[in-house]
């Protein structure tokens, strides 16, 4: 074991460290019930508040002593990380979130399908869009008309339901 | 007996058209998603959780458990053809069964873990027919303390024993149990860890999590590391087991089941434990002239005792969740969220209130694994061209499923932003090695052990040293303690000595 100090061991350990800080603030912020009870509603929150607090502390001192990232072997044998990919994911899942809201289910999920797709390194997006309206207005039918569960109906869908003479939800 | 009158009940409820339709279903799904890298049963059960609002809770929990036994068919596959394992245990069945694949043996491979896992499936659910009962006479005298000390022994044995580090792990378990506290208190009205947000009040959902856990963060993690190529699906060739292959995976498969049950029942919950005890084994009782077999061409007896283990703990696990209402898998957890959502509380009275509903779940085990077999063997080609989708839209189409789960849920964005956010997460808790099952059982159990403290509390008019005087629970202490720092102090003592 080195006695260097892990870096993103480091960044690890704080973050879980500040975690257990924000948990502490919000367990302060816990209104007092006015209700009788031997044992409140904050008292299990300072409780993992506090075990948080502690294990993120022993993770930085173990980040301080070397980490433990060099002894994982995904860690050690990975490549340089794929900006691009994880680029393109999270414009796909951005993409999602923008869309569902204004233009539907359907529409959204194949926007982020086929970004998805290219992130992993698919070439034709035009194919992948092929796949993916289908697909996705496959899935959106069965949910909501065979579960009853609403997954956001937008302009493609609406359209769907006017072609099969159903009314618009 | 009440295993023999209670299992008559079942099967004539699980014979019924529907209920083998649920079956068939459920372990047609799971076989498919246990065989595709990178998503579980869990993150299945998850998504299918909106059919609990439709279908009979009688029908979604054979549908669940065809998922979960499934899963464990299909895993056995992946490891062997494509040596690339799907979840933790089946690690130890792509060591020999790589192999065997390797050099032309992957027929007798995927016959002898079929087989095997059939074997096991079937003495694993005899257990819990046999072995449930008798849990919950057990049970039943059971008070609050002993329970909330039940629940801290789970936590201790799920994330700190097993896995690569105990730190780690509780540090996953405090992260679950911190989301579980999301929400209003149940007991007082009291908005808790809310930051004021209306739309947390409700807490997180589990559902969300999960996929975020699994579905998100695995494909996160996949693009932060991709560097693209296929992996190679190795040919199947004759799916036979020789009259030699039989004897010889004989009696690994019944050591395996053996060995895999008990791991399963204790609420320790892991399936690596038994299958790495099971290939232990089996290296050591292997026939002297088979003996070169292992780690050069493959030997059978490597894959048929683990993989029984595997099939056999996986039976296990669904007797705490029954009998005791405690969830000690990630898929444990997300099946008790469902009896949640149909009011039904898992625990020793669900024999009693629920009996049709668990013998029939039982008898319908029984089904799934004859289905199970019939699907794995003759169909294996099928499954070995869902191998073949390319990652690109394999991991594309999980994302929205992922998508629907979550905005299924309340067609909020917030979900959609918090799914990302706990995805994120997720990602870098792979990077840096934290397990994600801990996380979804703090979830699920945490609020059941705060309720079961409180209870317990006010039962005793506030004095803590309840659960230290009453002989259970200070039992049930002293072994969660001895599990958490017993391996510590024996590591420690080792040193020394040596």
């Amino acid at each position: 074991m080195t006695s260097r100090i892990a870096l993103p061991d480091l960044l690890a350990g704080i973050f879980v460290l500040g975690f257990g800080l924000v948990g502490f603030w919000q367990a302060g912020a816990i209104p007092v019930s006015p209700l009788y009870a031997q044992i409140g509603p904050k008292a299990v929150p300072y409780a993992v508040a506090s075990g948080m607090t502690v294990l993120g502390g022993l993770l930085v001192l173990g980040a301080l002593r070397g980490g433990w990232s060099a002894s994982l072997a995904d860690v050690v044998e990975a490549g340089p990380p794929n900006m691009r990919a994880l680029g393109l994911l999270g414009a796909g899942l951005l993409a999602n979130l923008v869309l569902i809201g204004p233009a539907g289910f359907s529409i959204a999920a194949s926007a982020q399908f086929v970004l998805v797709a290219a992130a992993f390194g698919s070439r034709s997006m035009a194919r992948d869009l092929l796949i993916a309206l289908p697909l996705t207005l496959l899935v959106w039918f069965l949910f909501v008309q065979g579960l009853g569960v609403n997954i956001g109906a937008g302009l493609l869908e609406g359209l769907v339901l006017r072609l099969l003479g159903r009314e618009v939800l | 007996m009440e295993a023999i009158n209670g299992l008559a009940l079942g099967f004539s409820h699980a014979l019924t058209l529907t209920n083998l339709g649920w079956a068939l279903t459920g372990c047609f799904l799971g076989t498919a998603v246990g065989v595709l890298p990178g998503i579980g049963p869990a993150l299945t059960i998850a998504l299918l959780l909106p059919i609990t609002f439709q279908v009979s809770a009688t029908g979604a929990f054979i549908l669940f458990c065809g998922v979960f036994y499934g899963a464990m068919y299909g895993g056995s596959t992946t490891s062997i053809l494509l040596n690339a394992p799907g979840e933790s245990g089946s690690i130890i069945t792509a060591l020999e069964g790589a192999k065997m694949a390797r050099n032309g043996r992957a027929g007798p491979a995927l016959a002898t873990a079929a087989i095997g896992s059939f074997v096991a499936g079937v003495v694993g659910t005899l257990g819990i027919a046999f072995l449930g009962p008798v849990i919950v006479d057990f049970a039943l005298v059971l008070g609050p303390a002993e329970y909330f000390c039940l629940m801290v022994l789970c936590f201790v044995t799920v994330s700190a024993v097993l896995g690569g580090s105990a730190l780690r792990g509780l540090v996953s378990l405090f992260f679950g149990l911190t989301l579980g506290l999301i929400g209003i208190d149940l007991q007082t009205g009291q908005p808790r860890m809310t930051f004021g947000l209306p739309e947390l009040y409700d807490g997180i959902n589990v559902v969300l999590v999960a996929v975020a856990l699994f579905a998100v963060a695995e494909a996160l993690h996949m693009a932060w590391r991709y560097h693209g190529g296929a992996p190679v699906v190795l040919p199947v060739g004759k799916l036979t087991l020789s009259r030699t292959d039989l004897k010889r995976s004989f009696w690994p498969w019944m050591r395996g089941a053996g060995l895999g049950f008990p791991f399963g029942v204790l609420p320790a919950g892991g399936t690596e434990m038994p299958t790495m005890l099971s290939y232990y084994t089996e290296r050591k009782l292997v026939a002297p002239q088979h003996a070169h077999e292992f780690g050069t061409t493959g030997a059978i007896e490597g894959v048929a005792g683990p993989e029984a283990a595997n099939n056999a703990a996986a039976a296990g696990i669904l007797v705490p969740m029954l009998t005791l209402g405690l969830p000690t898998s990630a898929t444990a957890a997300i099946m008790l969220s469902a009896f949640q959502s149909y009011g039904i509380q898992p625990g020793p009275l669900l024999f009693e209130t629920q009996a049709v509903l668990v013998w029939t779940l039982i008898a319908s085990l029984f089904v799934a694994n004859v289905m199970l077999v019939v699907l794995n063997l003759p169909l294996v080609g099928l499954w070995v061209k869902i191998l073949k989708i390319p990652t690109p839209q394999l991991y594309a189409g999980i994302l929205v499923f992922a998508t629907i789960g979550t905005y299924g849920i309340s067609n909020s964005i917030v979900d959609l932003v918090l799914l990302y956010i706990i995805g994120t997460i997720g990602m870098f808790m792979r990077r840096f090695d934290f397990p994600v099952a801990p996380v979804v059982i703090g979830m699920i159990l945490g609020p059941m052990a705060e309720q079961a403290l409180r209870q317990a509390l006010t039962i005793s008019q506030g004095d803590w040293s309840v659960f230290i005087t009453r002989p259970g629970s200070l039992a049930i202490l002293v072994v969660a303690v001895l599990a958490l720092v017993g391996p510590r102090i024996y590591g420690a003592w080792r040193r020394r000595g040596a």
